[in-house]
């Protein structure tokens, strides 16, 4: 039972090495008064194998300008302080573009004409909020298709942490913002990888991203067989960050999963051990 | 459409295909490295910008390297600042805090937006220019590579994309019809939109799991968004086949064409292992042959798009 807030990410570098299979397991071998939280809005898929028991969904909003054309009077100081050229401004014309937009406010401060810009919700997304069959508490961010940036979604996810138990926290392949925003405040980091050398070189970018955000991190090898693992073991050793467990490969761990089913339920004796990664982890 | 007129004259003058996937892991890469071996391509990109592993198959020799700058990120003077905190309280990224010294700039966390230069009666905040990544010029068995590494903890992954891009267009200015060939990054955001605009055609892979259907058809939806050319690959085809039937019928209702289906291999590491492409590790392989009639439908709709 948690009574205090511990939050764990589990990110990768490389898509596809089992992030969502280890988060998922994760959350079904802990207590289920753990949240779990799918960050990576872009694709989401947790919700996949831990579907929603009950749950509501609401619209995610960002503020976009908006110029009303009676107030303004052209003179461009708004789509010059814009750093992201989402405003254009012309004789008598002025043009906002909400998917460049960062939210950051800077057109409204640079207004002089009170009334002439205000900010308006633009909806980016969904953030489905509820109960998996097995009563673990899920929250799943979805941006709409189209939608350009990802973090501020991202950020009204991670809103919903709870101070009082523990978080597991499925991030977006990659090393870009979204992981950045996803991870940055987590206090342990799972990077999940495989023994390929994309898994090795993109294991080696998601190392110095837990170092540069002074995260404790540690290694879980999946699929471990189908190459060298010898590449990631000094990568490691160099880095001083740990292998804490290795998945071997199996095809029928394979196909089983593409079917929608949880890691740990396929492979029942690796309960105990992502139990011991989850307590180590929580410790550290 | 914001883009469209630029990237109409790019689609008319230059093909460029892009090979994205939704869901990472599918085989992007694997796929652009058969692909970029038939095609006798005039340049290829690897645009998946802050995990590039194209690299590691194609063997570059760098021939140039240049550095990226993304946005400039805020600095405060201390001499200046008298600790009002407006900036903090403006900032909507939370990269401003107060310690017991002094009012500082997280640089990871300041998104460039200069608001906080707009409120500052001091006059004591500055943009400092910031090198986010670097783009590259090499030479491979395959032709010519533009691709880049973003520096890690650092965002405008869209806009170092952008600049890949960029670079294509001038490795290919002056070459009668030429053909570009992009693997993409994962995900359906800006990195991956900036990959696609202006494509004349953009090939999802995907596999056939839950996972892999369903952030196919977001990514479907995504090149609908677009009005872009789509066609679909199903790699290790034979790991679910019902998962299969269900893609294929959710082509079907799209009217888009599944132009292959790969049977799983497991000597694909070995060939990323020896830097070698599928094709060249294991001709004979199922994998090689599906992947190589693959290729011939997509450069039939190539050639004639």
């Amino acid at each position: 039972m948690f009574h205090y807030m511990v939050v764990i990410a589990v990110a990768s570098g490389k898509g596809g090495t089992g992030k969502t299979a280890v988060a998922t397991s994760l959350a079904l071998v802990a207590d289920n008064t753990c949240q779990i939280l799918d960050c990576d809005v872009e694709a989401p898929n947790v919700a996949l194998y831990l579907p929603f028991h009950t749950g509501e969904e609401m619209k995610a909003r960002r503020p976009v300008p908006e110029i009303d054309p009676e107030v303004c009077t052209y003179c461009g100081e708004c789509a010059k302080a814009c750093q992201y050229n989402a405003i254009a401004i012309a004789p008598k014309v002025a043009m906002t573009f909400p998917e460049l937009c960062h939210s950051c406010g800077a057109c409204y401060i640079a207004c002089p004409i009170p009334g002439a810009i205000k900010e308006i919700d633009r909806i980016i997304g969904a953030i489905r909020k509820g109960q998996t069959r097995n009563g673990h508490e899920l929250i799943e961010g979805r941006i709409n298709v189209g939608e350009a940036i990802a973090t501020p979604l991202i950020k009204q996810v991670k809103e919903k942490i709870r101070s009082d138990t523990l978080t597991i926290i499925d991030s977006p392949p990659g090393n870009g913002c979204p992981v950045v925003e996803s991870i940055s405040e987590a206090d342990f980091v799972f990077l999940v990888t495989e023994p390929t050398p994309f898994g090795a070189y993109d294991l080696s970018l998601a190392i110095e991203l837990t170092k540069i955000l002074d995260l404790p991190a540690g290694v879980i090898i999946n699929r471990d067989g189908i190459g060298s693992s010898q590449k990631i073991e000094e990568l490691c050793k160099r880095t001083n960050i740990p292998i804490l467990l290795r998945i071997p490969f199996e095809r029928k761990i394979a196909e089983e999963y593409s079917q929608g089913r949880v890691l740990v339920d396929i492979v029942p004796s690796l309960r105990a051990k992502f139990q011991t990664l989850l307590s180590d982890a929580i410790s550290k | 459409m914001l883009l469209a007129n630029n990237a109409q004259k790019e689609a008319e003058i230059m093909k460029t295909l892009v090979i994205i996937s939704g869901k990472g892991g599918t085989g992007k890469t694997t796929v652009s490295g058969v692909f970029a071996s038939l095609a006798n391509a005039t340049a290829i990109g690897d645009c998946d910008v802050d995990a590039p592993d194209f690299h590691l198959i194609l063997n570059p020799v760098k021939q140039a390297q240049k550095d990226f700058y993304g946005l400039s990120k805020a600095n405060i003077d201390p001499e200046r600042c008298t600790a009002c905190l407006q900036c903090i309280e403006t900032c909507r990224f939370d990269a401003i805090q107060q310690t017991k010294s002094n009012v500082g700039v997280n640089s990871l966390k300041c998104e460039g937006c200069r608001a906080c230069g707009l409120v500052c009666p001091e006059d004591a905040i500055t943009y400092v220019d910031t090198v986010s990544g670097e783009v590259y010029r090499s030479n491979s068995r395959y032709g010519p590579l533009s691709h880049a590494q973003l520096k890690i903890g650092e965002e405008n992954s869209g806009k170092l994309v952008g600049e890949v891009r960029e670079q294509l267009k001038e490795l290919t200015e002056g070459i009668k019809d030429p053909l570009v060939i992009l693997d993409g990054p994962p995900g359906i955001g800006c990195p991956v939109i900036s990959s696609i605009t202006g494509a004349t055609a953009v090939l999802i892979v995907t596999e056939p799991s839950v996972a892999g259907k369903s952030d196919m058809e977001r990514t479907l939806d995504l090149t609908e968004h677009f009005q872009m050319k789509a066609f679909v690959l199903i790699n290790k085809a034979d790991i679910n086949p019902a998962e299969v039937a269900q893609i294929r019928e959710t082509c079907l209702e799209k009217n888009v064409e599944i132009i292959g289906e790969i049977p799983f291999d497991i000597t694909v590491t070995r060939a990323i292992s020896n830097g070698h492409t599928l094709l060249e590790e294991n001709p004979t392989a199922p994998a090689s042959l599906a992947l190589k009639k693959a290729w011939k439908i997509l450069q039939n709709h190539l050639e004639y798009s």
